[in-house]
């Protein structure tokens, strides 16, 4: 099973970096996006990310500022996940960019009445904020490695300088007392950057479908729903020890995750039978086509089926009747397709013209208002998810993330 | 300081896309993008039939969306009122390819974004934009909304009918359509301030 897991592993870090390439040597010639359609795959996959650290960062702060002892164990990894889901997102939307030698313009001259550069500046601040917390979090552990060769050791002295006495109590108490005002500053800025992702829709009003207030409250739920689903499968499939412990707080987020399915499903009704009621409309045609258009799979089948009915089946039928193993399959799957949602998200309104007739206007590759991405754009999206997945494995490898201990230490 | 606006007096346009093709090569537009098109449509049932042609390009909004969506300002609006983009700012994230209500602007080969300038360098010159100096049925007018003698202000006093695309945004074009000559026209402006 193992060796499999490093096959695909192996496969999908070739195909991620065949697309890493190809997006340095040929820039933006094999995406399937053009001049009307200016934001594709990338950005869909991008939020889905930004969604996916959001979640497993709100989650982390349950323990360390809400004080939800339960979850004590997965925190560190939820701010591990938190902090290469969001190296994900950047680097996915950093390929988006045209011009991405120019990134650093948004910190050099920014324009603080665009939402995009509030994001870029929030999530800045909450990336620093994850290294602290991760680093008050974890280097009470650190003093054991000191002595150790390797990354490890070289980390552990530069990050406690050099010293081999155990933390006392009253300095661990100290250090969470640092970590609960990092996590109460990061609960508003997590909100505020990915409800700010949803306003950065929300607020352009030539996009009709987009133009809507439920987009942050919308976006934030299915960050808690994305990464807390992402985090409940890791921890089912992956944690160390498959003891009681690990099956009632699997049970615990497995409910949780259930909760969050049939809250976000509410949600989803009100942003699509409030446009659609009376059948008029702009909102109406996009979301109509989203449903029943040619891409109608994506909601029905990938999102709705395999995201939504089919998860919820699995954690009634057995996940919560005890059975662990299926509360990580139906988590694994909501994490999974919640991509299609996303991509539900950007691309229908883009796809419809804007002016009746533009369409016609002139005949051109890069002048259609149909989307599809290329495998090219799949490709650099496969190398973002490597990325995440490489990042994690080797934090989770080189510090003791897991109960205070290293990977090897406890599989 | 000048306000800039152009208007189209569409009963006279013959769709003969000589201002699409000065555009192209006044402002070396590389192919497959455009800064200008015509948009063509039949209009109404047989007998009473015609097709329409409407010049399209970017709008100068008064108030652009386009603008404040730009994270380093790479968009910006002139005193003159004139909506550009400085290609040395842009890093190409496509929010005002987004934000724009008119699908006017796209993603220049160069890897920024792009669209038309009312030609701001001909203007700095003291010349008309390449469309107006070439239209053979002089259709288009140009000049400053603040001067009851300039061209264009002439022509909105003189035009039967004057419209611009969705007033009910609030964005405030400062591209003028005169002279609709279809039923259905486009949607018009109860109040287009060129006062």
């Amino acid at each position: 099973m193992r060796v499999w897991g490093w096959i695909l592993y192996g496969v999908l870090a070739a195909i991620g970096l065949g697309g890493f390439f190809l997006r340095f040597a040929t820039g933006h010639q094999l995406a399937g996006y053009g001049s009307y359609v200016p934001w594709g795959l990338w950005v869909a996959a991008y939020i889905y990310f930004i969604g996916l650290s959001a979640g497993a960062f709100l989650l982390s702060a349950l323990v360390y500022v809400f004080g939800v002892r339960k979850l004590e164990p997965i925190a560190p990894l939820a701010l591990v996940v938190a902090l290469a889901s969001l190296l994900m997102a950047l680097v996915t939307i950093w390929f988006d960019l045209g011009h991405m030698e120019r990134f650093y313009y948004v910190y050099l001259r920014p324009n603080f009445r665009s939402m995009m550069a509030w994001m870029v500046w929030l999530y800045t601040a909450y990336g620093l904020l994850l290294l602290a917390e991760l680093y008050y979090a974890l280097r009470r552990h650190l003093p054991r490695y000191v002595d150790r060769g390797g990354i490890t050791g070289f980390l552990a002295r530069l990050l406690v300088k050099g010293r081999k006495t155990p933390f006392t109590q009253e300095e661990i108490h100290r250090d969470e007392g640092i970590i609960k005002v990092l996590g109460t500053i990061g609960v508003p800025l997590a909100i505020a950057f990915h409800g700010g992702v949803g306003a950065l829709f929300g607020t352009v009003v030539a996009q009709d479908l987009w133009h809507s207030p439920i987009y942050p409250i919308l976006f934030l739920t299915g960050a808690l729903l994305s990464g807390g689903a992402l985090i409940t499968a890791v921890y089912v499939f992956f944690w160390p020890r498959k003891d009681e412990e690990w099956r009632e707080l699997s049970l615990f987020l497995g409910r949780i995750v259930l909760g969050l399915i049939l809250f976000d499903l509410l949600l989803e009704w009100a942003e699509y039978s409030i446009p659609m009621w009376y059948g008029v409309g702009p909102e109406f045609k996009a979301l109509w086509s989203t449903l029943f258009g040619r891409f109608w799979y994506v909601y029905w089948v990938f999102h709705i089926l395999i995201g939504v009915v089919v998860p919820i089946g699995l954690l009634l039928a057995w996940g919560l009747r005890g059975r662990v193993k299926a509360i990580g399959l139906a988590s694994f799957l909501v994490a999974i397709t919640f991509l299609a949602i996303r991509l539900n998200l950007v691309i229908p309104s883009l796809v419809h013209p804007k002016l009746e007739g533009l369409m016609n206007a002139y005949r051109d590759h890069r002048l259609v208002f149909a989307y599809l991405p290329t495998w090219f754009e799949w490709s650099v999206v496969v190398f973002s998810v490597a990325l995440g997945f490489t990042v994690t494995y080797v934090l989770v490898r080189i510090l003791p993330v897991i109960e205070g201990k290293l990977l090897k230490e406890v599989a | 300081m000048p306000r800039y606006a152009m208007a189209i007096d569409l009963s006279l346009c013959v769709g003969c896309a000589a201002c699409a093709v000065a555009c192209k090569m006044e402002n070396e537009v590389p192919p497959g993008v455009y800064n200008l098109w015509i948009r063509e449509r039949e209009v109404g049932t047989y007998p009473d039939l015609w097709v329409e042609f409407r010049p399209e390009q970017c709008l100068h909004c008064e108030n652009p969306p386009c603008v404040p969506v730009c994270p380093t300002g790479a968009s910006y609006q002139t005193e003159e009122g004139l909506v550009l983009v400085d290609p040395r700012k842009c890093i190409a994230c496509g929010a005002c390819i987004a934000a724009c209500p008119y699908d006017a602007r796209y993603l220049h080969p160069a890897g920024h974004v792009s669209k038309c300038t009312f030609c701001a360098h001909r203007i700095a010159q003291g010349r008309l934009p390449a469309c107006v100096e070439t239209c053979p049925t002089l259709c288009r007018t140009f000049g400053d909304l603040d001067d009851p003698e300039s061209p264009v202000s002439k022509a909105l006093k003189e035009a039967g009918r004057m419209d611009v695309l969705r007033p009910e945004l609030g964005t405030r074009p400062k591209l003028f359509y005169l002279n609709a000559p279809s039923k259905k026209g486009l949607t018009r402006e109860k109040e287009v301030r060129h006062d």
